[in-house]
């Protein structure tokens, strides 16, 4: 008797809720994977019910690899979002080094300045970036994004860094510096080897990001066979009206698979990335 | 009175330990300096000089692909708040950031709530419900467009199928449908990030308080307002402000979902930009884009508010 209540409440106040905030929050990947595998004759054919899987076939994924740009698009994203995460990190770690554990005139108004240009959308942006582009003839290159997705990625991954290098005990580095270590040896040979799990969430995070990213790469990569894989899908497979629905879900599902494994790893430290690198601040 | 002279007795000495890392702390200061120059070198090149650069487009009237051009003062901006457009991109942008808002709350607390309960595969099912957050909106946006489809959505045909409609939903056919359409998809791909950081701060909540004030007779409804909500306000806050600010500055959602359409109705701020950009009215265009700035820094005066506080 208790127990039958017992799971009565667990399943009240447990599996319920969560099936429908599953139902709602999957749904669309559901219907994604739904359509990528659906033969063109039967998916626009409105009398059949469209959560059916009648007759499923990977032609559309044939069809997207073989046939569209699409390997070309992740490939252009691999360099774009490798090359910016590199760089970010890099002036990452020593901003991050700075603000987390020197102690210098301005330091904290240098924090607070770094968190607010993490607020500073893209779209505030784009127009006279363009500009600066075509003035540097960095148009269709990879160039382009590599230097400026570092500036949504680097107070990002600062302000990261900055919470992971306080968490580090002082007395460690303190402790090889009485020993007769220089600051720069107490920082690679003491302090980075321990910030290396913070420095790798703060990669993987980049690393998203950067894949995520959709309006510069529309607007300074946007033509040719220079485009992400956001770019690519959502402007070559539609053409004109002509929806080529198939393969556009086939791409989805494909080009969201490296950030959702990225991501599967790292839930946990993302929030407390965030909030405590934001509340620590 | 002997502790109080103990205190005493310990402050010179604690006063010279602090002398002896001043002196310390001051050759840390170079150094430091040094460490910033990487990072603020490609943060002004790309960034401050960017916004300077479009405050100054902004009071021309640069064409794209024209050399000449002359200043025009303030005159896209006049020419702005005489255009309709613009004024619905301005309710647009308020609508989309701020009522989607609450829903994205409640909701987003709720799965945090449910999450924050241990039971099997948790790690696996955090992870899974995340995923609206994480894939690319560009590309999730495109399932959305297909479920809002005119012809195909099976929203739909599941309604027709019930009897409760008798012809297909024109989502995107009219303003009001669309920005409803946007709205869900919006709330859908914020939902997890509340929830995340909800949940976050709910790990702290004491057990033992939740506890004590469950034995005290206070049912479920009083022991989150008193216990749980204290703890998380702060991070709420934090998390609703971000979701604003970023919500207000979206593009890619709109861009994909209605291009600003049907006739030009559900622009937000970045689309009409870009929209404009692409008439080759670079001035005008830098003009919409700026137009962002008060309202953004405005979020971004309260937010700081509530970062510093938390201090």
């Amino acid at each position: 008797m208790v127990g039958s209540n017992r799971f009565t409440q667990r399943l009240l106040k447990l599996w319920l809720p969560l099936l429908l905030y599953a139902i709602f929050l999957l749904f669309p990947f559901a219907w994604m994977l739904i359509v990528s595998i659906r033969p063109d004759q039967i998916l626009l054919d409105t009398r059949i019910n469209p959560f059916a899987i009648v007759n499923p076939t990977l032609e559309n994924y044939r069809y997207l690899l073989q046939e569209t740009q699409f390997p070309r698009w992740i490939w252009n994203t691999l360099v774009v979002t490798v090359g910016s995460t590199a760089l970010s990190l890099a002036c990452s770690i020593l901003i991050g080094y700075a603000l987390g554990r020197f102690r210098f005139r301005g330091g904290n108004s240098l924090g607070i300045a770094i968190f607010l240009l993490y607020l500073v959308p893209p779209t505030l942006l784009f127009i006279p970036l363009s500009q600066i582009v075509s003035r540097f003839g960095l148009y269709n290159s990879y160039w382009a994004l590599i230097l400026i997705y570092p500036t949504f990625l680097i107070p990002f991954a600062s302000w990261l860094l900055m919470g992971y290098f306080r968490t580090i005990s002082r007395e460690l580095e303190d402790a090889a510096l009485v020993d007769g270590a220089t600051r720069l040896q107490a920082m690679t040979r003491i302090v980075l080897p321990l910030a290396i799990p913070g420095v790798l969430s703060a990669g993987i995070f980049c690393f998203t990001l950067g894949w995520n990213e959709f309006l510069y790469a529309l607007v300074f990569m946007g033509s040719g066979d220079m485009k992400t894989v956001p770019v690519g899908v959502v402007s070559d497979l539609i053409r004109a009206d002509v929806y080529f629905w198939g393969s556009l879900m086939a791409a989805g599902i494909l080009g969201s698979v490296p950030v959702a494994i990225a991501y599967a790893f790292l839930v946990d430290s993302y929030v407390s990335g965030l909030t405590a690198g934001a509340t620590k601040g | 009175m002997s502790v109080v002279t103990a205190e005493q007795g310990a402050e010179p000495g604690a006063i010279a330990t602090r002398r002896g890392r001043a002196h310390f702390w001051e050759r840390e200061a170079p150094l430091a300096y040094l460490f910033m120059v990487p990072g603020l070198l490609i943060l002004l090149l790309f960034m401050a000089y960017p916004f300077f650069l479009g405050i100054y487009l902004s009071l021309t009237d640069k064409m794209v692909g024209f050399a000449d051009f002359s200043f025009v003062g303030l005159d896209n901006y006049r020419l702005l708040l005489n255009d309709p457009v613009f004024h619905k991109t301005v309710a647009n942008t308020l609508i989309y950031s701020f009522v989607t808002v609450p829903f994205k709350l409640l909701l987003g607390l709720g799965l945090a709530l449910v999450l924050n309960q241990t039971f099997h595969f948790s790690r696996f099912v955090r992870a899974g419900l995340l995923l609206p957050w994480i894939v690319p909106t560009a590309i999730s946006s495109l399932a959305w467009l297909m479920l809002f489809d005119s012809v195909l959505s099976p929203i739909s045909w599941v309604l027709k199928s019930w009897g409760v409609i008798q012809t297909n939903i024109n989502f995107f056919g009219d303003r009001w449908n669309a920005i409803g359409a946007i709205c869900v998809a919006n709330i859908w791909r914020g939902l997890p990030f509340f929830a995340i950081s909800i949940l976050a701060g709910l790990q702290a909540v004491s057990n033992e308080l939740y506890e004590a004030a469950a034995l005290d007779g206070a049912n479920a409804f009083q022991r989150f307002m008193s216990v749980t909500l204290p703890v998380i306000r702060n991070i709420v806050l934090i998390a609703t402000l971000f979701s604003i600010i970023f919500t207000f500055s979206d593009f890619q959602l709109i861009y994909v979902l209605t291009k600003g359409g049907p006739a030009s109705s559900t622009h937000v701020f970045g689309t009409y930009a870009y929209q404009t950009m692409g008439f080759s009215a670079l001035g005008q265009a830098a003009a919409i884009a700026l137009s962002m700035f008060p309202f953004l820094a405005l979020f971004a005066a309260i937010l700081l508010r509530y970062i510093r506080a938390e201090d």
